[in-house]
């Protein structure tokens, strides 16, 4: 017996070429993403994974080809409605603490009080979340910023390096976020070089060609 | 609109453009040398001003164009802006020295014209700190180009700066001469003044034609000229790398 | 509290905390009347008629200089990507962002500009002309700052680019303001129509500014 699952949202995406520079820096990118699925995004650095990432967020354009949600909507909008970027930068203001930080974000994504709370439990921020957040160590900064994630509460995570920075403890953390979010139905891509593991996810390998 | 459609066409711009330039060219050279010929030796003198007055010729005729070459770079940004078309992201760009000099020409000229009018190099003139001002305007738009290295996004912002510029001329000129009328009397150069006559008329429309016209060869040229430019700079890019491509296991 | 709010809330409580921008730019503000204090030497009389002028240009400046904070660092820390992708509409993000802008920078500097007026031995008729102008006309500083802030923001080391772009926009907010200020002390009939031209300015930049800001990070995050 499976309850029904919280979100239902895919992404299909059809021959995609994103640009940086003035430049097609990366081409013929087609795949599906269902819920409950996880790419691994792996590649050269300067090969276009970012680029990818950030115009599928709807946050870049996309140059040729198409990214569509499932079941529907195809927009820049839409796709910033659905999906969650979480990119290098992580968006922390060092002069204000964690949680003036985390009741921000909260804001702009319409978070109620209780999804804080989760988000704090979530990625074990008590300890720290009323310091300055400059006072913290980049582990923790990155801790905070992965908490968009729950606070955004969208079926489409994409993230890039998540892991960067943070130690074996958190990123078993983060995978156990992960895999809770895809039992939910959620979906998500993540760019990486380390040895981050995730069950069942297939691997999308950016080649970057020399002429 | 069709006329411009196949212009937008980079080859068949070239096209069009080639013989163009050259004959323009002349034509304004003639215009220009009959107009000097007008304005030097074939027109009164002012009762008032005596020569002097002929450096109006040169300097009238280069502020109508620092005006117009605003518009062409502003109309041309919005349709690079609107249709995306990178010919007119070119002529938007290439418009701005060309407009920049002009507007140059019509302060340097405005200012030799008002030594001997003010006994001073420089007045306040509300005209002289219009033309001042869309100077700056000019070189905010070019630094704007100059300081963006991709192209494409430098075409985009660059036109933004273009229109937010353009729409704020009027803005601009309302309160100069707002600014101008409460600090100074009427100057030599305000309207309504003696009414100029047609034996000045001639030489100043010649001028006129013949910077208009020349304008439009300096244009071709540097669209021309910016064309092959970017054609040498995509051949390097080519030549440097390609595009990462993708599979999915 | 929605978005709109929280961004301004946020922006001008991280203007006030310390290296923030605001306690600068009153000091900046401070200095530059101060400087022209100085050129101009200890004529009490000179002083009192240049003030209003001085304290206008110094607030003009004041505002240039403080520009680049509007967006260059939440693009740098990627806050920007957070602001946009939560936006239903962008424009009303820019439109967050200048307000902020002006209630971090300009705002301080009405306050204080009783005080450097004292110091400038402004006529004492002059304060509240001054004051005013400065209320209704500094908000055009920050719209229309916001545009040349949103154009500049992918680009490091902006400011003096984006005082090239500002400063000939300036002009009429200028213009009128000085107007105003001046007719307003001496009595002059031109004093609210002044302030009208000068209100309508403000207006009109606050049309606009959403607009090509809003266009210019769209071209900017590509």
């Amino acid at each position: 017996m499976s309850e029904p699952k919280e979100f239902s949202t895919g992404l299909t995406v059809r021959d995609v070429a994103v640009a940086r520079g003035g430049r097609t820096i990366l081409e013929g990118a087609s795949f599906d993403l269902a819920p409950g699925a996880a790419l691994f995004v792996k590649g050269a650095n300067g090969s276009g994974k970012t680029t990818l990432l950030r115009a599928l967020a709807g946050l870049a354009p996309i140059e040729t080809g198409e990214a569509h949600l499932t079941p529907e909507g195809s927009s820049p909008a839409a796709r910033r409605a659905a999906i969650v970027y979480c990119g290098h930068a992580n968006a922390v203001k060092a002069a204000v603490s964690g949680r003036a930080n985390l009741a921000f974000w909260a804001t702009l994504y319409g978070a109620p009080k209780d999804r804080t709370e989760a988000a704090i439990e979530a990625f074990d921020l008590a300890a720290f979340v009323d310091a300055p957040a400059g006072a913290l160590s980049q582990g923790q900064r990155r801790r905070l910023a992965l908490s968009r994630l729950i606070l955004s509460a969208k079926p489409l995570w994409l993230l890039d390096e998540p892991s960067a920075a943070i130690d074996a403890a958190s990123a078993a953390r983060l995978s156990a976020v992960i895999a809770a979010h895809r039992a939910r139905g959620g979906a998500v891509m993540v760019a990486t070089h380390d040895g981050m593991e995730i069950d069942g996810a297939r691997t999308l390998t950016v080649h970057a060609r020399a002429a | 609109m069709g006329v411009f459609y196949e212009l937008a066409n980079p080859e068949r711009f070239e096209r069009i453009a080639k013989p163009l330039q050259p004959a323009l060219t002349a034509i304004a050279v003639l215009l220009g040398g009959a107009g000097l010929y007008y304005a030097l030796f074939n027109s009164p003198a002012d009762y008032q001003q005596g020569d002097t007055v002929r450096i109006m010729y040169v300097h009238v005729p280069a502020a109508w164009m620092a005006l117009f070459c605003y518009s062409v770079m502003a109309f041309s940004s919005a349709a690079g802006f609107i249709w995306k078309h990178p010919l007119a992201d070119v002529s938007a760009k290439v418009t701005a020295p060309i407009g920049a000099v002009f507007t140059a020409l019509a302060l340097f000229t405005g200012s030799l014209w008002g030594k001997p009018m003010w006994g001073a190099w420089w007045a306040w003139d509300a005209r002289l700190t219009s033309v001042l001002i869309l100077f700056f305007l000019y070189l905010g738009y070019i630094a704007i180009w100059e300081s963006i290295d991709d192209k494409a996004r430098a075409a985009r912002l660059a036109a933004i700066v273009a229109i937010v510029g353009f729409v704020n001329i009027p803005i601009i000129k309302f309160s100069v001469d707002w600014w101008n009328s409460l600090h100074q009397p009427a100057s030599v150069f305000r309207d309504g003044g003696p009414t100029i006559d047609g034996s000045m008329l001639r030489p100043l429309f010649l001028m006129g034609a013949a910077y208009m016209i020349g304008f439009g060869a300096m244009l071709i040229a540097a669209i021309r000229n910016e064309l092959m430019a970017r054609r040498l700079q995509r051949l390097s890019e080519v030549a440097g790398r390609k595009a990462s491509t993708v599979n999915v296991e | 509290m929605n978005g709109f709010l929280a961004i301004i809330s946020r922006d001008v409580a991280l203007g006030f905390k310390a290296g923030g921008g605001t306690v600068q730019t009153a000091l900046f503000f401070a200095l530059t009347a101060l400087v022209f204090a100085i050129a101009v030497g200890p004529d009490t009389a000179l002083l009192s008629r240049i003030a209003a002028p001085t304290l206008w240009a110094a607030a003009l400046l004041s505002a240039l200089v403080s520009l680049d904070r509007i967006f260059q660092a939440d693009f740098e820390d990627g806050s920007l990507d957070v602001i946009v992708e939560t936006a239903d509409l962008l424009e009303g993000r820019v439109l967050a962002k200048a307000i902020a802008h002006w209630i971090a920078a300009c705002l301080p500097l009405i306050l204080a500009t009783p005080v450097l007026a004292l110091l400038l031995s402004l006529p004492a008729q002059g304060y509240w002309p001054l004051v005013l102008s400065l209320l209704v006309g500094t908000p055009a500083l920050s719209f229309i700052g916001a545009i040349s802030a949103a154009v500049t923001l992918s680009l490091r080391r902006a400011g003096v680019l984006i005082a090239i772009l500002t400063a000939p926009l300036y002009a009429p907010a200028l213009i009128f303001g000085v107007a105003a200020a001046n007719a307003g002390a001496s009595g002059a009939p031109n004093f609210i129509p002044s302030l009208l031209f000068l209100g309508a300015g403000t207006l009109f930049s606050m049309i606009l500014a959403p607009l090509a800001g809003a266009a210019a990070i769209r071209f900017n995050m590509s």
